[in-house]
């Protein structure tokens, strides 16, 4: 009658549809969620998945109910002192019934709240965005090599030998071969302990079927001897061969002006737009390395506390940071191995000249490297040399992106600017 | 004594399953309870959340409310605002019932009881489930249904389907035949002949919008007649064989959330009754268990700790208060029949002469079969569960500037509370009277709805909502009109499409 079932291994996930179904039903209001995280977010903890809050009445599914008003009649339980005909006051706010009764719909006033993941979240996050010549980078890139195992081979260098395969190779080759010799060799055995023993002193009175068969186990012995114990034939060989790897790495250059005029707030703005990038990339890359660069008269590579929270005075030359930058990646980050990212944020203040200077610093000897730079520019006032400079280098370089914010609320859409999909 | 335990510890094993199981079917066999074959599945906790938001079936199509559903039942379970349940059962041959591997032998025998042996013989005892639904046909439809919404979203986009099934279920409530009996489900059936269906029906809309010339005057006399002729109180119904603009495929879906709706009609008219019946079974087979020795006492005492908790029943003043709990008031009322048939006292020979001193297992039998919350409660509600339960009826009257106390448990109030009690449980008072009143088949092709109040209670701020999707099944202007104890009537919502 009864069938017991073990279900458990069946797929857990069955709502998972179901799930998407209502991301992708609420994608405005989750999208709007996620926007007001990312600015409440430090770059620590940026890349985790989000608590969502969305209004309870953008997604109620209605139905025919029956509101407050009228005349209905309730039936409680645990009347202590009541008696029949006795007033009570209207409780404030609950007119449509009683206690828990006014709600029918099964669920508070409060907000719908729930648990994004990580995934999903940035998915969101990053929705119509493109990696700038990620895939010209991961088709270029495929230089280097992985030695990866593939099996055994018979032919190879004696430093791959593969001891224990080769052992048993032979053990079972001398297995095989012994095998008729010592069949016979137990026959013939058999065949002596069958005969009389031999008689102790005279030698010649043994007969000759005797002496045939003692002669024939010392042959047989010599021919088993005779087998190797290890021939060229049982050798094997660890195979390794070689697999291309795309490179799944990324260095990204943070380079910050910090010279005087660079306040606390226009610090902030520029922090938020390096976070910004660095899930970019986390999102296309698996491993990312964040140099920081900051630079007023000179340039100096940091931490990230340092780069963001200590302030400097003085005048600003941008060049430095350049050729910092490139002296770095000369150093530390072959072009075989990483892909290479920039983001600059100044104010626009540069020193006098200087601004040509790193033009051609930037279309010389950075971009040829580079996936992609970014600059953006921090002020609301007009534009001073480096911008003009910077945008003869933007008309000659398709990765090289410039674009100006004003405040903190520009961040988002300028991000989005930078980086949006190209319609090829 | 010792000897014939089925088991010690907490932990559960397949084994030992089966051996409890067995030892239920007897007893429950014993008592006369009459069951589809069992189907006991054993899950995770996850997958337990995953039936939840399945409106507990184990296919459904897919649709983004139930994702919310999940959502919200995950968000409540990990914070501990609630267990899960520790059940779910379907209403389907063979029965079957989910059993979460996280609980202890104890709960799985006292689910064992409950799902598999005491809502089981209600889903096949009951008139009202035998009437609506057909539990071996189900599962089978729905994989129908799945497989059917599915091939429309491929062919016709996710979007759209997803419009229309979100005006679907704002009227699933009003998808029922309440008072008509409805032709059983059958998943072969359905296959063939939905596409028949479909080609029939597009047939039949199109000859009642098909525009003749009027010939004489009797004719349009004719068609100043209503349509329908009487009003429909099923709606998805009428707009699934009326709707003008509807496409086959989308008739198909109104048909579809339509049957999986009158499906559970039962279920919501029998709450406090399929509760209350299960409760008392677990109760009864787990104490004979006991009884017979085959269970210890950290066993039975384990499990009373959870049947207490979830027969308890807060006062209204109470914090907990949410309502009247429908397996307290149940299992009470179950309970209560056995007593007034084993010991009666006057009190009960007046009120139930018939069932005073006869024989328990019979009368609870019958009463399982042959009625719903309302006529349960206002058939066997005895004064002394009045008095147990101490209940009162409130009147709430938005003239009068108090609430009034209307009855009280005393032996004036009795009648009265239990009719008011019944009254509660009936789906008509609990929601709004609302039907197909008219199509204006000349004009506009409007169509109007009436809202028949009861008690003056208006419409929630939700009609709003409600009418658009009526509006958009139907494609043309949706009216709804609610009539007055004084039977005036006033349009009160309205939602204008451009014809």
């Amino acid at each position: 009658m009864t069938q017991v079932i073990d279900r458990r291994l069946n797929g857990r996930n069955k709502s998972a549809v179901n799930r998407q179904r209502f991301i992708r039903r609420f994608k405005a209001q989750i999208k709007r969620a996620v926007a007001d995280a990312v600015s409440g977010r430090s770059i620590v903890d940026i890349d985790n998945g989000e608590k969502i809050d969305i209004p309870d009445r953008d997604m109620s599914e209605p139905v025919f109910r029956h509101g407050s008003g009228g005349r209905h009649e309730g039936v409680h339980p645990g009347n202590t002192d009541f008696v029949t005909g006795d007033k009570i006051k209207r409780p404030e706010g609950a007119a449509g019934g009683q206690g828990g009764k006014a709600s029918d719909s099964g669920e508070g006033d409060d907000d719908f709240a729930f648990q994004l993941s990580r995934e999903e979240f940035l998915e969101l996050f990053f929705e119509d965005l493109e990696l700038p010549d990620l895939v010209k980078t991961q088709l270029a890139k495929m230089v280097d090599f992985n030695s990866v195992r593939a099996g055994h081979t018979s032919e190879g260098v004696p430093t791959n030998i593969n001891v224990i395969r080769s052992l048993r190779g032979a053990l079972a080759r001398r297995i095989a071969l012994r095998g008729p010799h010592m069949k016979r060799l137990r026959e013939v055995n058999d065949e002596l302990t069958a005969l009389q023993p031999p008689p102790v002193d005279d030698e010649e009175e043994s007969s000759p079927h005797r002496l045939e068969l003692e002669e024939e186990v010392i042959h047989l012995r010599q021919r088993i001897k005779s087998i190797p114990f290890i021939d060229t034939f049982d050798l094997r060989y660890n195979n390794r061969i070689k697999q291309p790897k795309p490179t799944t790495q990324a260095v990204m250059f943070c380079l910050m002006d910090v010279s005087g005029s660079m306040d606390e707030e226009r610090k902030d703005i520029a922090k938020r737009f390096f976070i910004l990038l660095y899930l970019f990339l986390t999102r296309n890359y698996e491993r990312i390395e964040v140099v920081f660069i900051r630079h007023h008269t000179s340039a100096k590579e940091v931490g990230e506390e340092e780069f963001f929270h200590s302030r400097e005075t003085g005048g600003t030359v941008v060049s430095s940071a350049l050729k910092l930058m490139h002296e770095v990646i000369r150093e530390r980050y072959p072009l075989s191995e990483w892909n290479i990212y920039a983001a600059q944020a100044s104010d626009g203040d540069n020193w006098g000249d200087d601004s040509s200077t790193c033009r051609d610093l930037l279309l010389n000897k950075i971009l040829p490297y580079l996936q992609y730079f970014a600059y953006v520019e921090i002020t609301p006032d007009t534009h001073q040399s480096l911008w003009q400079e910077y945008q003869r280098v933007a008309e000659a370089c398709r990765h090289f992106a410039m674009q100006q914010l004003e405040g903190p609320a520009d961040i988002y859409p300028v991000f989005r600017e930078l980086f949006r999909k190209r319609v090829a | 004594m010792m000897g014939k335990l089925l088991s010690e510890g907490p932990e559960w094993t397949f084994e030992l399953i089966e051996r409890y199981d067995r030892e239920i079917a007897r007893i429950a066999a014993n008592y006369g309870l009459d069951t589809y074959p069992n189907q006991i599945e054993v899950i995770s906790a996850e997958q337990m959340m995953d039936a939840y938001s399945a409106v507990g079936m184990p296919v459904n199509y897919h649709h983004w409310s139930f994702g919310k559903e999940f959502l919200g039942v995950e968000r409540r379970y990990k914070r501990g605002q609630m267990g899960l349940a520790y059940e779910i059962v379907i209403n389907s041959d063979p029965c079957i019932a989910y059993l979460m591997e996280e609980n202890n032998m104890t709960m799985q025998a006292l689910v064992i009881a409950h799902a598999a042996y005491g809502h089981n013989s209600f889903f096949k005892g009951n008139y009202l489930f035998q009437t609506w639904t057909s539990a071996d046909a189900i599962i089978d439809y729905l994989l129908f249904a799945r497989n059917y919404i599915t091939e429309c979203e491929q062919r016709y986009g996710v979007e759209e389907v997803e419009l229309l099934l979100d005006s679907c279920h704002a009227l699933m409530n009003y998808g029922v035949d309440r008072y008509k009996r409805p032709s059983q489900l059958s998943a072969e059936q359905e296959r063939r002949r939905q596409k028949e269906r479909a080609e029939y029906r597009q047939s039949q809309v199109n000859d009642l919008w098909r525009t003749l010339p009027t010939r004489d005057v009797a004719e349009s006399a004719q068609d100043e007649k209503h349509f329908p002729d009487e009003p429909q109180e099923n709606l998805l119904y009428f707009i699934e064989k009326n709707a003008p603009l509807l496409k086959p495929w989308q008739r198909e879906i109104v048909r579809i959330v339509r049957k999986v709706a009158q499906y559970f009609y039962p279920q919501r008219q029998t709450q406090v009754m399929n509760e209350g019946w299960a409760t008392f079974w677990h109760y009864t087979i787990l104490n004979t268990l006991y009884d017979e020795g085959l269970v210890n006492d950290g066993f039975i005492i384990e499990f009373l700790k959870s049947h207490t908790n979830v027969v308890a029943q807060p006062s209204f003043d109470s914090k907990f208060y949410s309502g009247i709990n429908p397996y307290a008031l149940g299992f009470a009322m179950m309970s209560d029949l056995r007593r007034i048939c084993e010991q009666p006292t006057d009190e009960d020979r007046h009120w139930f002469p018939d069932i005073a001193g006869s024989d328990w297992i019979k009368t609870l039998d019958f009463a399982m079969r042959n009625f719903k919350d309302e006529s349960f409660i206002a058939q066997y509600l005895s004064p002394k569960l009045i008095r147990e339960f101490k209940l009162f009826s409130v009147l709430d009257d938005d003239v009068q500037d108090n609430l009034e106390v209307s009855a009280i448990h005393d032996e004036r109030g009795y009648r009265y509370i239990r009719q008011a009690l019944a009254d509660q449980y009936n789906l008509g008072s609990r929601e709004p009277d609302i039907q197909v009143y008219n199509v204006n088949r000349r004009g506009d092709r409007s169509l109007t709805l009436r809202h028949t109040q009861y008690g003056r209670r208006p419409l929630a701020e939700s009609a709003d909502e409600v009418i658009k999707h009526v509006a958009r099944l139907w494609g043309f202007t949706v009216r709804l009109e609610a009539v007055g104890e004084d039977d005036k009537v006033e349009i009160t919502h309205e939602c204008e499409i451009e014809a």
